[in-house]
């Protein structure tokens, strides 16, 4: 970013390229071509800032000043003002939820205050397709740094950093490392896990659209101590800019001889490629990850051999996830102690959260293990949407659980969360308010793990399905309270006897919301209510008869005839009648009808 | 095995898109991938080709064709209509959306209209959760939709 005085950096991360961040790039570029400027001011593509809610986001460098929910149209306007008479275009600012405080700087604003960028150090700040730009801030110096090491003192630098995978099991990176760099073979692999299929969850997708060369440095690293020559990334074949821009970045780093033989003239080989995952949520787990890449179905098997022993084509093969890639050079570079200083005591280092749902702030963000969720969802998140009232967190997916009020002061790290019946899991968390049915939402988990299963162990496969059906009968108003007693004896019946992680943790939606709102399943079951209005079985129709002026309207749309009464008289609804279809509420022009 | 009814430029093709991957079965799933790619969808017939390419039983081609989700047998419309079904969307009403988008093309998810114009899928999470709910057509991305919304959209490729 040399010869340039100011800098016009557009977020192209997936949601903002949704909202037409390109056309944005576009029209910046004509109109400083029109104004002469195109030789001072230079326009980048960056990817996520993190900021998704309210994107698309253009940031101007050197003041760092933000702006939000850019469009085409206002690249005129941000130019002429702020690039040439250097004042800022204060309608486009972005003004705090909470205190109405216009924000400009992107340091100050609640957002980025509490956060500390480990792995996503780069998203945001550099252009991801230029390798150069990744170089300029220290990228693969840690690469070179390794080689004035033996391959052992690398290992023990991660294990004295204390990083532990961040894919959601939380083994730790270091140890795994070893435990592969002891094995004998005439080949190992060192394997990138970018399957994320956990729904809401978006971390691993912006650190490979936004700083694809942090993964591919870690992975050399990785091999050179573990004593592998080959890299293999599996990658959703969901994410096609994903896919882009690490194509992309393998290629630059191969001519910039970082990647190939003789690595930096150290005598050190390493290549990587790229294979694609095709939609099963169950490839997330190393060994069904293995067979996939080997072009079969992806079942997972029992484990030992672990992949470190016996992996990709029986040979060693060390399996990491993006994230926990991502960290690997910052370590390598500022020490292990530096890592282990942030955190807490048994969880080091900082974790990236997808912040999503119900929230005003829906994004990426990273924290210092130890932040508590009262800190993200309030201070970070800027609290519920449209005012409403917080009700629950879930973290972990469909192998996580929901987290309540008693929990917002939980500092969040590995142990604290297993021990709240949630789990840590790859990173998203979607926040519930008051009118989220978590009847609802244990459904929709294992409606999920029902369709992700493999089918290969019978726990599983038929389990889940049972565990749907019983949760189905009770949001339709039809279940029994023996029913609760019989989810939770199945539920623990599919955690004890499954063979993989899916099977062991898909009940937990189940049992975290049965623990934590069991008055919403006894509502759902004896007042035959759903509290937040979620399911039509569970719904009423019912005219008001104060505000009915007998206009006959609802009766006439009811396509079932069950609305009764005289013209200029309120009118009646016949419930065992009516279908719930909410055409009389629809047609209604006096706002009588309301659904109770 | 059954004689196949493929026309010859397609089982060309597929015998062009194995031979790229050196017919090695442990390409199965990057043929699969190129093949959807160039037609669309992978019936019967194709996997049965795909199958005597690459040396695998037909069952193993259908094996995995039918375990990953991305891989369709049936062909989809010519505006793919995909609901996110991802939580972030769910959370913010993404059913009700699903629903709406059944309701007017009168078709349920995983098939055609008659006129072969729309097909509807669900999907699980494009990543654009700050625009949730999210519906992708083809290549389009439309954020934040609400039922309401779901007349005009469909408009817009009806013409």
């Amino acid at each position: 970013m040399g010869k340039y005085k100011m800098h016009i950096l557009i977020c192209s991360g997936a949601g903002c390229r949704a909202s037409a961040s390109e056309l944005i790039q576009n029209k910046f570029e004509l109109v400083l071509k029109a104004k002469g400027l195109e030789n001072e001011v230079q326009v980048v593509t960056t990817a996520c800032f993190g900021f998704c809610e309210k994107g698309p986001i253009v940031k101007i460098l050197p003041d760092n000043t933000f702006y939000i929910e850019v469009k085409p149209e206002d690249a005129e306007e941000i130019i002429e003002e702020h690039i040439i008479k250097g004042r800022q275009v204060s309608r486009l600012l972005y003004a705090a939820t909470i205190n109405k405080e216009v924000v400009s700087n992107a340091q100050n604003s609640g957002l980025h205050k509490k956060q500390i960028r480990v792995a996503l150090r780069n998203c945001g700040f550099i252009d991801p397709e230029n390798i150069e730009e990744y170089i300029a801030r220290d990228g693969y110096s840690a690469l070179g740094k390794c080689f004035e090491m033996l391959p052992q003192t690398v290992v023990d630098v991660i294990k004295e950093s204390g990083l532990r995978g961040r894919g959601g099991g939380g083994f730790p990176t270091g140890l795994k490392w070893e435990i592969a760099s002891k094995y004998k073979a005439d080949q190992k692999y060192v394997v990138c896990n970018a399957d994320e299929g956990d729904p809401g969850a978006f971390m691993d997708r912006s650190i490979l659209e936004g700083d694809p060369h942090s993964v591919l440095e870690a992975m050399a690293i990785c091999a050179y101590s573990i004593g592998a020559d080959q890299g293999i990334i599996y990658v959703r074949a969901e994410y096609p800019l994903a896919i882009e821009r690490l194509k992309v970045a393998i290629n630059q780093a191969r001519q910039y001889g970082l990647l190939g033989n003789d690595i930096l003239g150290s005598g050190f080989n390493f290549d990587v490629e790229m294979r694609y995952g095709a939609g099963a949520f169950v490839c997330g787990e190393e060994t069904a990850l293995i067979y996939s890449m080997e072009g079969l179905r992806g079942e997972p098997t029992i484990k030992p051999p672990f992949p470190t022993e016996s992996g990709y084509k029986g040979k060693p093969t060390n399996v990491n996830n993006v994230e926990t890639f991502a960290n690997i050079p910052v370590i390598i570079n500022k020490g292990a102690k530096w890592f282990s200083s942030i955190g807490t005591e048994k969880s080091k280092g900082t974790k990236v959260f997808a912040l999503a749902g119900n929230i005003n702030n829906v994004g990426l963000i990273e924290v210092p293990m130890g932040t508590t969720l009262r800190e993200v969802i309030y201070e970070i998140g800027g609290g519920i949407k449209d005012g409403k009232k917080f009700k629950a967190v879930q973290t972990g997916g469909p192998s996580g659980g929901c987290l309540t009020e008693k929990h917002l002061d939980t500092p969040i790290d590995f142990d604290n969360l297993l021990a709240a019946g949630s789990m840590m899991g790859s990173g998203g968390m979607i926040v519930m308010d008051e009118d989220d049915c978590m009847v609802s939402m244990a459904k929709f988990y294992i409606e999920f793990s029902v369709e992700e299963s493999c089918g290969k162990c019978t726990p599983c496969r038929i389990g889940n399905k049972r565990l749907y059906e019983i949760l189905d009968k009770i949001t339709k108003g039809e279940g029994t309270l023996n029913d609760l007693d019989l989810l939770r004896n199945l539920s623990g019946v599919i955690k004890d006897t499954s063979l993989c992680g899916l099977g062991q943790t898909s009940p937990n939606p189940v049992l975290s919301t049965l623990d934590n709102f069991y008055d919403e399943y006894i509502a759902h079951i004896v007042d035959h209510k759903c509290p937040a209005g979620r399911f039509k079985a569970l719904l009423q129709y019912a005219i008001n008869p104060e505000l009915c002026v007998g206009c006959t309207l609802c009766a006439k749309n009811c396509p079932v005839n069950c609305i009764s009464g005289e013209r200029k008289k309120a009118h009646v609804i016949d419930f065992e009648k009516c279908i719930k279809c909410g055409a009389c509420m629809d047609a209604c022009k006096f706002n009588a009808i309301s659904i109770q | 095995m059954a004689k196949i009814k493929l026309g010859k430029d397609k089982l060309d093709k597929l015998i062009e898109i194995c031979k790229s991957f050196n017919n090695e079965s442990s390409e199965l799933i990057n043929v699969l991938h190129q093949t959807q790619k160039n037609f669309g969808y992978i019936p019967a017939e194709v996997q049965e080709v795909i199958a005597r390419e690459l040396n695998v039983s037909v069952a193993h081609v259908y094996g995995v064709v039918t375990f990953y989700s991305f891989f369709t047998m049936v062909p989809k419309g010519e505006f793919p209509i995909s609901v996110c079904m991802g939580t972030a969307c769910y959370v913010r009403g993404s059913d009700k959306v699903l629903e709406e988008f059944i309701k007017q093309l009168k078709v349920p998810v995983g098939q055609l209209t008659e006129d072969g114009k729309f097909s509807i899928s669900c999907l699980r999470c494009v990543g654009a959760c700050g625009l949730a709910p999210v519906v992708t057509i083809g290549e389009r991305t439309y954020g934040r939709v609400a039922v309401g919304d779901v007349a005009d959209i469909l408009k817009e490729y009806q013409g």
